[in-house]
Order: C-alpha cells, then sequence, then structure tokens
C-alpha cells in the first residue's frame, strides 16, 4: 500500500466531543471486550469526522491517533502503522471538500480525463494531491471505487456522483463552492445501475412469496 | 437467458422499497424459522445440491466451504465473516445487494451462520461503500427492532448478532485473511494458510469468509431448492449470477444472468450493444481486472461460465465485464491495472512489492513504445517470477492481465516499440545487467 507520511502541523491535544463519544460506545460493543483493538478503524474515522466537524478539515493528528491508542490499550506505533496503511485516513489536512477522482480503467475507458480535467479548471489545481488556494477542494486520484457501470465516478467526501463529465463536474464543483450539496447518484437518466433509458430486466410484478420447499 | 420469475435479486435496482416492509412483501424473511427447522445438515446438503460456487471470483463450491466449520465447539466461538470488500476494478455488483436488498443479505446470513455454528456475522464493507454501508446499518437496526436479529432470531430458536465493520481503502483486503487481520485491527496482509480460516480465523477462532453474493442468494436457494438453482447453467456451473457491464457499451448496467449464457448476447442484451457495432469491439475483460482479456474472435462464441472461460486461458472472476472498442489504446488499459497493483500490493512479499513496481515501470514503457522487442518476453518472466510465489493470489492479479495482453496483442506492442523506434531512433536504453543490479531498484 503506498500511503505518504509526510509530517504536518499537529495540534497540541484532542479529545472526543459527545457525538463522538457516543458513537464510540456503539462501535465497542460490536467487538469481544478482550479484542479492542478490532476498533481502531472505526474510531480512526470518528476522530476525522470530528476534525472535519471542529475544523473544516477532516484528518487525524498525532495526539488523536495517541488517545485512540490508549482508550483501545494498543501500542501507539501500532495505530500509527494502521493510519498509514489505509488510505481513506488523511494523516494531513485536507480541503473542506474532497474530490477523489477515479482513474482506474473502467473509469478512464469512459472519460475520467475529462473529470480531471474538469476539476483542476474548476478549482485552480495543477495536480493530484494538492488542495486549493481557497482551501476548499483538495483532489485526489483513487482507485477502483467499484461502481463501474456508473463510470466515470467522482467521489465528494461519502458521496458518489456518477456517470459524470466535464459539464456535470463543473456544475458540481460550482455547487459545492456555494454550499449546496447536489444530491448524489448519476449525473444521466438513470436509475442507480440501471441501463440508462429504463431497465430491461425486472419489468413483471412480483411474483407471490415462494413458499419453503420441504 | 434467464427469465423473471428465477430471478433472486428482484429489487437490484431499488426500484421498489429497500426497506423491511419492502423486502417482506418480495418474500424475505418468510417463515425463516421453517428453513433453520430442517437443521444443519439438510441445509448444507441442500447448498451442496445448488452447485453453488462462490461469486467472489475464485469458485469454490459454498455448501462445501460450509461444511469444512467444526460440528462441535471445542469452546470456540464460530464466525461468519462477509466480504464486502468490493474493489476487483470492473466489478460493481454486491454494492446493489447491501444498497437495494439488505435484508435478503442479512436473513440469509443468519441461515448461513446456522449452518456453520456461528452466532455472530461480521461483514467487512470497503471503506468507500459509506452511503451502503448506512443502508445496511439500517436494516439491521430494523431487523433488531422486528426481533429479526438478537436472541431466537427471527423465532428459530438461534441466537444471532450481525455486525458491520467498514473497511478504508485497500483492495488487499478483499483477500480473505487480509480481511481477517484488518478487522482485528491490524494492516491488512494477507496470512500463511494453513492454517486456514475454517480451523484458525477471526481471532483464532473458526471462520468462513464468503462473498456477499454467495450469502446473499441462499434463503432464495433454501426456499426454492437446490435442484431449481442447479436447473439453471450449465453443470458444474449451475444458477443465475450477478454480473456487470462497463465500458464501451451503450448502456453500462448491472444485471442478474444465468450462467453458460453466450458473451456475445449479454453484451448485445444487457450493454444495447458495443459503441459502433459488434464489429468495432476490440477486446473485453470478462471477470475484473485480474482475469486474462479476451480478443474479439473468442468473445465471439464464447460463454459466460467458470469453465469455458477457464478453456479459453481466462477465468469468469466476479462476471463482471469490461468492454474496450478499436478506439481503446489496449496497452494503456492494461497499464492502468499494473498502476493499480502497483498502489495496492500490501508490500508483504517480495516478488510482489518488487514485481509489481517492475511491471508497471515496464508497462508505462511499453505504452510509450520506449522498450527493445526483446523486452516484451523479458516483462513475460517478470510476470512469471511473480506469479505463484506470493502468500496471496495478488501477485497472481498482477501478473495475468499482462500475460493476457501479451498473448493476444503482441503485434500491437511490437508495433508501438517500432513505431517509436521510427520517430525517435533507438531508445537509447540499457539494460542494467543481472549481476549488477543496484540493490533498491526505486
Amino acid at each position: 500500500m503506498t500511503s505518504s507520511w509526510k509530517p504536518a502541523e499537529q495540534p497540541e491535544s484532542f479529545s472526543f466531543d459527545a457525538a463522538s463519544e457516543a458513537e464510540i460506545q456503539t462501535v465497542l460493543a460490536k467487538y469481544p471486550p478482550a479484542r479492542k483493538a478490532s476498533a481502531v478503524m472505526p474510531l480512526l474515522y470518528i476522530a476525522q469526522r470530528q476534525m472535519g466537524r471542529m475544523t473544516g478539515s477532516a484528518w487525524i493528528p498525532l495526539v488523536a491517533m495517541d488517545e485512540i491508542a490508549q482508550r483501545l490499550e494498543m501500542a501507539a506505533i501500532r495505530v500509527y502503522e494502521v493510519a498509514s496503511f489505509y488510505t481513506m485516513f488523511n494523516t494531513q489536512p485536507i480541503g473542506r471538500y474532497h474530490l477523489q477522482v477515479c482513474t482506474t480503467t473502467p473509469c478512464w475507458l469512459r472519460g475520467s480525463d475529462d473529470v480531471t480535467q474538469a476539476c483542476k479548471k474548476a478549482t485552480g489545481i495543477t495536480s493530484f494531491g494538492e488542495t486549493s488556494q481557497d482551501g476548499l477542494f483538495t483532489l485526489t486520484q483513487v482507485e477502483c471505487l467499484g461502481a463501474c457501470s456508473n463510470a466515470p465516478i467522482l467521489q465528494v467526501d461519502d458521496d458518489f456522483y456518477e456517470d459524470m463529465d466535464a459539464s456535470s463536474t463543473e456544475a458540481l464543483i460550482a455547487a459545492l463552492r456555494d454550499g449546496t450539496r447536489p444530491p448524489p447518484g448519476p449525473a444521466i437518466n438513470r436509475n442507480g445501475s440501471a441501463p440508462e433509458g429504463g431497465r430491461k430486466t425486472l419489468l413483471e410484478t412480483a411474483g407471490p412469496t415462494p413458499s419453503v420447499t420441504q | 437467458m434467464l427469465q423473471d420469475k428465477d430471478r433472486i435479486f428482484t429489487n437490484l435496482y431499488g426500484q421498489n422499497d429497500w426497506k423491511l416492509a419492502g423486502a417482506r412483501q418480495r418474500g424475505d424473511w418468510h417463515d425463516t424459522a421453517a428453513i433453520l427447522a430442517k437443521g444443519r445438515d439438510a441445509i448444507l446438503a441442500e447448498m451442496k445440491a445448488s452447485g453453488l460456487r462462490g461469486r467472489g471470483g475464485a469458485g469454490f463450491p459454498t455448501g462445501l466451504k460450509w461444511s469444512f466449520m467444526p460440528k462441535q465447539s471445542d469452546g470456540r466461538p464460530s464466525y461468519l465473516v462477509i466480504n464486502g470488500d468490493e474493489s476487483e476494478p470492473g466489478t460493481c455488483k454486491d454494492r446493489e445487494v447491501m444498497r437495494h436488498e439488505p435484508h435478503k443479505l442479512i436473513e440469509s446470513a443468519l441461515i448461513a451462520s446456522f449452518a456453520m455454528g456461528a452466532h455472530a456475522a461480521y461483514i467487512y464493507i470497503r471503506g468507500e461503500f459509506f452511503r451502503e454501508a448506512e443502508h445496511l446499518q439500517y436494516a439491521v437496526d430494523e431487523a433488531y427492532a422486528a426481533g429479526l436479529l438478537g436472541p431466537n432470531a427471527a423465532d428459530t430458536g438461534w441466537d444471532f448478532d450481525f455486525y458491520i465493520h467498514r473497511g478504508a481503502g485497500a483492495y488487499i483486503c478483499g483477500e480473505e485473511t487480509a480481511l481477517l487481520e484488518s478487522l482485528e485491527g491490524k494492516k491488512g496482509q494477507p496470512r500463511m494458510k494453513p492454517p486456514f480460516p475454517a480451523g484458525v480465523g477471526l481471532y483464532g477462532c473458526p471462520t468462513t469468509v464468503n462473498n456477499v453474493e454467495s450469502i446473499a442468494v441462499a434463503s432464495t436457494i433454501l426456499r426454492r431448492g437446490g435442484a431449481w438453482f442447479s436447473s439453471l447453467g450449465r453443470p458444474n456451473n449451475a444458477g443465475t449470477k450477478l454480473m456487470a457491464i462497463s465500458g464501451h457499451v451503450n448502456t453500462p448496467c448491472v444485471f442478474e444472468e444465468e450462467l453458460g449464457v453466450p458473451l456475445k448476447e449479454i453484451v448485445e442484451k444487457h450493454g444495447g450493444g458495443v459503441r459502433g457495432g459488434w464489429d468495432n469491439l476490440l477486446a473485453v475483460i470478462p471477470g475484473g481486472c485480474s482475469v486474462p482479456v479476451l480478443p474479439k474472435s473468442v468473445c465471439e462464441t464464447v460463454l459466460m461460465d467458470y469453465d469455458s472461460l477457464r478453456a479459453e486461458r481466462s477465468g469468469l472472476g466476479t462476471a463482471c465485464m469490461i468492454v474496450m472498442d478499436r478506439s481503446t489504446d489496449i496497452i494503456e488499459a492494461i497499464a492502468r491495472f499494473s498502476r493499480f497493483f502497483k498502489h495496492e500490493s500490501c508490500g508483504q512479499c517480495t516478488p510482489c512489492r518488487e514485481g509489481t513496481g517492475w511491471m508497471m515501470r515496464m508497462m508505462d514503457r511499453m505504452v510509450q513504445g520506449r522498450a527493445e522487442l526483446e523486452e516484451i518476453d523479458l516483462l513475460e518472466q517478470v510476470t512469471r517470477q511473480v506469479e505463484g510465489n506470493t502468500i496471496c493470489a495478488l501477485g497472481d492479479a498482477a501478473a495475468w492481465p499482462i500475460q493476457g495482453l501479451i498473448r493476444h496483442f503482441r503485434p500491437e506492442m511490437e508495433a508501438r516499440i517500432q513505431h517509436y523506434k521510427a520517430a525517435l531512433g533507438s531508445t537509447g536504453l540499457v539494460q542494467v545487467p543481472a549481476q549488477t543490479m543496484p540493490v533498491a531498484a526505486e
């Protein structure tokens, strides 16, 4: 796994807020008490989201990792290791909106280069990994997002914007800049991953409930 | 081709309510207790009779896999772990199950867990599927509230808990032992096998790891019978399969189809045909990027199932095909996969960690044509040195697309090299002799 570990300006302290504490209780209940370390990824997510809420930049400072290590009774290095192994944990500050363009073959075949260009044009970013000067956008190149029938995909934070092209990308970024989040999903006339223009299967109404065969 | 009456995933596109009320209308959770009442052995026998093979790519018989779990506990609990780390490029089928058929998955997980003596199931969902995990969590909460999960789940007499665990962007966690490591709170690096997860899996306990689709079809198979399922498809390639089509077709989509249907028919029917017509087809990657590419001549006749594609030295994989028309730079298309595997190698085994980098750099030069003709053989050799020499199959998966490219598109690669030479003269590239190879090539 390739993921960079660059030193960032670190805050001096971090503590979970009430909303995060509630989430942590839910998470810890999922795993056997002796296996608390299983909660490391969920807790990193919780810390990252809290940073997003508090500072507008969803990333995980080292002090948060130390706090997680203490809670889960793990060595701090084990938490750093996990945080740096998985690409979705941001170990340095990022922009308010995280633009993630999939450039793997299925998206590339359907025009991910255009989406990338449009992202750069609309944000002023010149290459992947950069944050725009206004601090609003970070542009990242990501590998297959697993929605290939709706390629190309632009993921913004938690949402997939599907079947994109240059103009829909520019429109999306303009909307984000205005503080609105358009509904995610396909940018063209289709329902989820059904074929454009209407589904070709599942045209009959649902049949009777099948009974249990003995 | 598959008729609507034989489809398992009747809410594939989310055209109807995906929540509990809608799921019940479609037949989910209908008298689940009657299925469990048949007993563990009868369920295993029925699953074996159905001929279901693992839907995540490897195609191992599902019923047989379940039967490897210990019949008597030695004090350790057993676990079912569902693999929802769908990350194989081209593949986007499990996403539809998790967001549009969550109750089918949860009910089937209860049945499967009972059949293998597990009282808890974890599903590992790739981190990017945030909204899909939200849907599934909503469905889990509904199921607990309705008494379908928890103690005496769905009045079956079986206590059962279902937990969601989200990944965080690592393809390797789709490998079952890497997934278990990740679930235990570690880096996702695959374990040596043996021991196999059925003996020592999650938290050192007996564990079965199954793909989302393999689990989700169980409830329907047990309602309609193994004989019904095995009557679809071809011998040894039974049943229906979620498939997807992406790339240069008129209507890319996800759909459920019978195994053993000609690939060409699928492209024409579900994909709405190749962009610019069938004769504009260059190649198809039939089942996610790890399986070797097929040129048009093979696509004319090959059937979409495990054995037919194996016979063409490719594979069914996840049955999610990538279609490329004649405008495609096929070398670049495969080079992107090489970059993908370089990015996703976990770094544990040397042949994969170094080999994926070697393959990526050579492929990048092949795209430009900045290479010598003999280097095509050298590249092939590198793939052979990675393949089979790593703990998990990622090394193999990185090698196969390149082998497929060389097998079917060598003339294109040679033409690229000759074109580069004609336009820019010799590459001026001197290969470092093997004996003076620098220690760190990067």
